[in-house]
C-alpha cells in the first residue's frame, strides 16, 4: 500500500512534466488519435513530445514485460497509473490493434523471436497492424472462413478476400486467419503476419455511414508469404492448423477494449455537461429528458463499477473467461444511448453535418459511428449468444 | 483497492453462504412464519443464531465488542439475506440502528447495545413520513420539555416497530420541515407512553408499522448525537442502510435469475428445453449483464463507503437505483419465464418478485435515487 501511494505520487508527478496540456483535451477527431506505423505523421508538436515520453518510459503498454518495450507494471501500478491519467484527462499516447488485439495474443502464443520483434514494434510505434478476419460470406460464422493457404514448401500462397478491414490502407502489416486445411472447419485455419506491401495484396476503401471510410475491402492475389522471418520468428502464430484458438483469445481481447472498460470517457455521466449544452443553446433540459438522462447517468456509472471490476478481475485470473462477451454487449449498447441523448440534447444543431460550429459535423458522425460498435468485434446478438452458453451454460447448438 | 474479495471476505461469504441456505432457507423461514400469520414477521431463534455467528454486530466496533467489520462485509451477509428471502431484523437493527449508535455517547452505546450483540433485542428506525421515501423533509416534532423533549408526529413504513424493543427516530427540533438543519435523532424504547403501532403486513409478508407519537416524554439521554445537528447522524444511517438495502437486492436478484436459469435447462416443450430457444436465452444473457454490473456498483459504494470516500453519497445512489432496475427485471422475467407455474403460491419465485418490491421501495426507489443522482451531479 505504502509502495503504491508512492508510485501514485512519482507518477502525477511524471504526468505533470511529460504530459502536454494539449493532451489533456478530450479527443476531437480523428487527427487526435496517434496510430503510429511507418507512414505516421505527428498532428501536432505536443503529440509528438507526449507519445515520445510514454515511449521511452514504456508506458504505450505499460503492463507489457520491459524486455519488449513495456514498463513491467503490477496491475495495482497499472490501475494507479490508469487512473492518473483519467484524473487529467490524459489521451492514449498511441492506439493500435497491436496493442489491444495482437499484442495480448502474441504474449500468450507467440514464440521468443516473435515477441522480441514484434512487441517492441508494437510499443515503439513502428509497425501498424491491421485485422483481416472477415469474410464476405463469413461474418457472425467466422469460421466458415474461405481465404485459403496453399503450402508451397518455403512459402504459403495466399488468395481470397477480406472485408471490413478497419484502416486496411493504412496499416504496414496484417493479422490474418487462413484456411491451411480444408477438410477440418476448426483445425484448419491458421493465424498468419504479413507484410501489406507484399505484391498481390491490395485494399479498396468503403464508405461509412459517418461519410468516413475507416475500413476495406482487402484481396489478396497469389500472394507469397514466407514461412519465416528468420531464427525462430515463424510467419504464423501457434502452430499450423491451430490458429482458431489465438483468433478467438484475441477476440476476447478486442472484446475488452470494444466495451470501453478502462476508457474514463465511455464510463462517465453526461448530465452534467448535457445540461450545459441546452443551457448554452438558450433553452434548459426537457424534465422527461432530464429523467432519461439521469437514468443513463445510473446506468453509466454502474457500468463504470463493472469495468473497474471486470479489469480487476482479468488482471488475477478471476473474471470469467467469457465475461468479455457480457462487457461489450453492455459497453456498446450503453454507448449508442449515450449518443441518442446528445443527438437528443443537441437538437437541430446535432444535424449539421459539415459546419463549423459542430467541428465538421462531429455530434451526427460520431452518433452513427457509434452503431458500429454492437457489430464491430462480434454482434450483439453473438454476445448474447455466448453468455447464454458459456456463462449460464443454456442448453442448445 | 481492488474490486474483488479478498481473501478474508471470501471466507466469510464461505461461511455466511450455507448457513443461510440452510438455516434461512425460504421453506424453514419466510414460508414458514408466513404461513403461520407471525406478527412479528421473522423468527426470533435464527436472530439469536446470527448473534451467536457474530453477524448482529457485524459493524459495531470493536471495542464495543463487535465484529468491527464495514459494508463489504455487511453486503457479504444481505446477498445471502437476499438470496434465500431471510426474514430478519437485520438490516434495521445491524444496519440503521447500528449506524446510528456509532454517534451515540458512551452511555447510549453501553445502553443499546449488549442487547444487540446478544440478540436478544432488535431495534428499528422511524425515517419515512408519507408512503415515500423524502427524508429531506421531516415534520415529526419533539418540542424541550423538562430536561428532556416531548415527541409528536407520525412515521410510516417502520419496519417490524411492533417488535422493536427501541426505535430510532429522526425529528425536527428546530427549523422548519425541509430545512437540513434542526433534526435530532432518539431512541425511544418500547414502553414509551404515547407510542401507538399500527401494524400492517406488507407483500412480502414482512410487518411495518405507522406509528404515531402523541407528546411522547423523552429523557435527554435519549439523544443520539448532537441536539440539532442529527442530519449527519441521518446521513450515515441512509447511506449504510442503502448499501444494505442494495447488497441485499442483489441477492434477491441473482437468488431470481439462478431460480430462473434452472428452470430454462429442466422444463421442456416442443421437445426441447426451453432455455435452447433463443428468445429465452438472449433475454436471460441480458439479466445476466444487469445483474452483475448492479453487484459491481454495490461492492464499490460499499467500498467507498468503507473508506470515507467522497463519493460514496453519489456511488450510493447509483448502486441502489441500479439494482432496484436490475431486480426489477430478474423478478418480471423470472416470473414470466417460468409460465403458469411462476402464478402459484406454491412456487418459489413469487416470492421473489414481492420482496424485490418492497426492498426496491425502502430507503427510496430507483426514481428518487435516479433524481438524487442528477441533482448530485449538477442538474
Ligand atoms: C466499423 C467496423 C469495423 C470493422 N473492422 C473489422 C476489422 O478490422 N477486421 C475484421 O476482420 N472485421 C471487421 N469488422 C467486421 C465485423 O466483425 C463483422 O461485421 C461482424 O462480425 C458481423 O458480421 P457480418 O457483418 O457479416 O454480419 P452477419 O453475420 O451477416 O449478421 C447480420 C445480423 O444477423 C445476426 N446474426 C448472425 N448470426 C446470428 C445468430 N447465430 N444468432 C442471432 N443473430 C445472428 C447478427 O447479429 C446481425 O444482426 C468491422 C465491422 C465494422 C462495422
Amino acid at each position: 500500500m505504502a509502495d503504491l501511494t508512492q508510485f501514485r505520487e512519482q507518477t502525477r508527478t511524471w504526468l505533470q512534466q511529460n504530459c502536454p496540456p494539449e493532451m489533456r483535451e478530450p479527443v476531437r477527431s480523428e487527427d487526435d488519435i496517434y496510430w503510429g506505423g511507418r507512414d505516421a505523421r505527428f498532428a501536432s508538436e505536443a503529440q509528438r513530445v507526449w507519445f515520445e515520453a510514454c515511449r521511452d518510459k514504456g508506458y504505450t503498454v505499460p503492463a507489457w514485460p520491459k524486455e519488449y518495450g513495456g514498463a513491467g507494471l503490477s496491475p495495482p501500478e497499472a490501475k494507479v497509473l490508469r487512473e492518473e491519467m483519467a484524473r487529467i484527462g490524459a489521451r492514449p499516447p498511441l492506439s493500435s490493434f497491436g496493442i489491444w488485439m495482437l499484442g495480448p495474443a502474441l504474449l500468450h502464443f507467440g514464440t521468443e523471436g516473435q515477441k522480441q520483434r514484434f512487441l517492441r514494434e508494437i510499443a515503439r510505434g513502428e509497425v501498424r497492424w491491421c485485422q483481416g478476419y472477415s469474410e464476405p460470406g463469413s461474418g457472425s460464422d467466422l469460421v466458415s472462413l474461405q481465404t485459403s493457404g496453399e503450402d508451397r514448401g518455403d512459402h504459403w500462397l495466399v488468395n481470397g478476400q477480406k472485408v471490413w478491414t478497419s484502416y486496411a490502407d493504412k496499416c504496414d502489416w496484417i493479422f490474418c486467419l487462413v484456411r491451411t486445411d480444408r477438410e477440418n472447419k476448426y483445425r484448419g485455419i491458421t493465424f498468419m503476419l504479413f507484410d501489406m506491401t507484399t505484391p498481390g495484396v491490395s485494399t479498396k476503401p468503403i464508405k461509412l455511414i459517418s461519410g468516413s471510410s475507416p475500413f476495406c475491402e482487402t484481396f489478396f492475389d497469389d500472394v507469397k508469404v514466407p514461412k519465416s522471418y528468420g531464427e525462430d520468428i515463424p510467419a504464423q502464430v501457434g502452430e499450423v492448423n491451430r490458429g482458431w484458438d489465438v483468433a478467438k483469445y484475441l477476440l476476447g481481447h478486442e472484446r475488452e477494449m470494444i466495451s470501453g472498460a478502462d476508457s474514463s470517457e465511455r464510463t462517465a455521466g453526461i448530465g452534467a455537461a448535457m445540461k450545459r449544452v441546452a443551457e448554452g443553446g438558450g433553452g434548459s433540459l426537457d424534465p422527461l429528458l432530464r429523467a432519461e438522462l439521469a437514468q443513463f447517468d445510473v446506468d453509466a456509472l454502474a457500468y463504470a463499477c463493472m469495468g473497474e471490476k471486470f479489469l480487476d478481475e482479468v488482471k488475477v485470473g478471476k473474471a470469467h473467461p467469457a465475461q468479455p462477451n457480457m462487457m461489450k454487449y453492455a459497453g456498446t449498447e450503453l454507448n449508442k444511448r449515450r449518443h441518442e441523448l446528445m443527438m437528443a440534447v443537441g437538437g437541430s444543431r446535432a444535424l449539421e453535418w459539415d459546419s463549423e460550429e459542430t467541428a465538421g459535423g462531429k455530434p451526427a458522425r460520431d452518433w452513427l459511428r457509434t452503431k458500429a460498435n454492437s457489430i464491430e468485434g462480434g454482434t450483439s446478438e453473438i454476445m448474447l449468444n455466448v453468455v447464454a452458453k458459456r456463462i449460464l451454460d443454456l442448453p442448445g447448438g | 483497492m481492488p474490486l474483488y474479495h479478498t481473501d478474508d471476505q471470501q471466507m466469510l461469504h464461505d461461511t455466511v453462504a450455507p448457513f443461510m441456505a440452510e438455516e434461512g432457507g425460504i421453506a424453514r423461514q419466510l414460508r414458514h412464519w408466513r404461513d403461520r400469520d407471525c406478527p412479528d414477521g421473522f423468527g426470533h431463534a435464527l436472530w439469536r443464531q446470527f448473534a451467536e455467528m457474530g453477524f448482529t454486530g457485524i459493524l459495531v466496533a470493536e471495542e464495543d465488542g463487535g465484529l468491527g467489520m464495514g459494508h463489504v462485509e455487511a453486503g457479504i451477509l444481505l446477498e445471502e439475506v437476499g438470496r434465500n428471502l431471510t426474514p430478519s431484523p437485520f438490516l434495521a437493527t445491524s444496519v440503521l440502528v447500528a449506524s446510528a449508535l456509532r454517534h451515540g455517547s458512551d452511555d447510549v452505546r453501553g445502553r443499546w447495545l449488549p442487547g444487540l450483540l446478544s440478540g436478544e433485542t432488535v431495534y428499528s428506525a422511524a425515517i419515512d413520513e408519507g408512503p415515500k421515501h423524502r427524508p429531506e423533509r421531516i415534520a415529526c416534532r419533539a418540542e424541550r420539555s423538562g430536561n428532556g423533549f416531548r415527541l409528536t408526529g407520525q412515521k410510516d413504513f417502520v419496519l417490524h416497530g411492533a417488535s422493536a424493543d427501541m426505535i430510532v427516530v429522526a425529528a425536527r427540533t428546530s427549523g422548519e420541515d425541509g430545512e437540513t438543519d434542526g433534526i435530532t435523532l432518539f431512541a425511544v424504547p418500547r414502553d414509551a407512553n404515547g407510542m401507538q403501532h399500527q401494524p400492517v403486513r406488507l407483500v412480502d409478508s414482512s410487518v411495518a408499522t405507522h406509528t404515531r407519537f402523541d407528546g411522547v416524554e423523552l429523557d435527554g439521554d435519549a439523544v443520539i448525537g448532537e441536539v440539532d445537528g442529527g442530519r449527519v447522524v441521518l446521513d450515515a444511517m441512509l447511506r449504510a442502510g442503502r448499501v444494505g438495502a442494495a447488497a441485499e437486492g442483489v441477492g434477491v436478484a441473482r437468488g431470481a435469475m439462478d431460480m430462473t436459469v434452472g428452470y430454462l435447462k429442466q422444463r421442456k416443450q416442443f421437445g426441447r428445453f426451453i432455455g435452447e430457444f433463443q428468445a429465452l436465452q438472449h433475454r436471460a444473457a441480458h439479466l445476466y449483464a444487469e445483474v452483475e454490473i448492479a453487484r459491481a456498483a454495490v461492492m464499490k459504494a460499499a467500498q467507498l463507503l468503507d473508506a470515507g470516500a467522497e463519493q460514496a453519497d453519489l456511488m450510493t445512489s447509483v448502486a441502489k437505483a441500479k439494482v432496484a432496475k436490475a431486480a426489477r427485471l430478474a423478478v418480471q422475467e423470472g416470473v414470466q419465464m417460468h409460465g403458469g407455474i411462476g402464478m402459484t403460491d406454491e412456487y418459489d419465485i413469487g416470492f421473489y418478485m414481492k420482496r424485490d418490491r418492497a426492498l426496491a421501495e425502502f430507503l427510496g426507489d430507483e426514481h428518487y435515487h435516479a433524481g438524487r443522482v442528477a441533482a448530485l451531479s449538477g442538474y
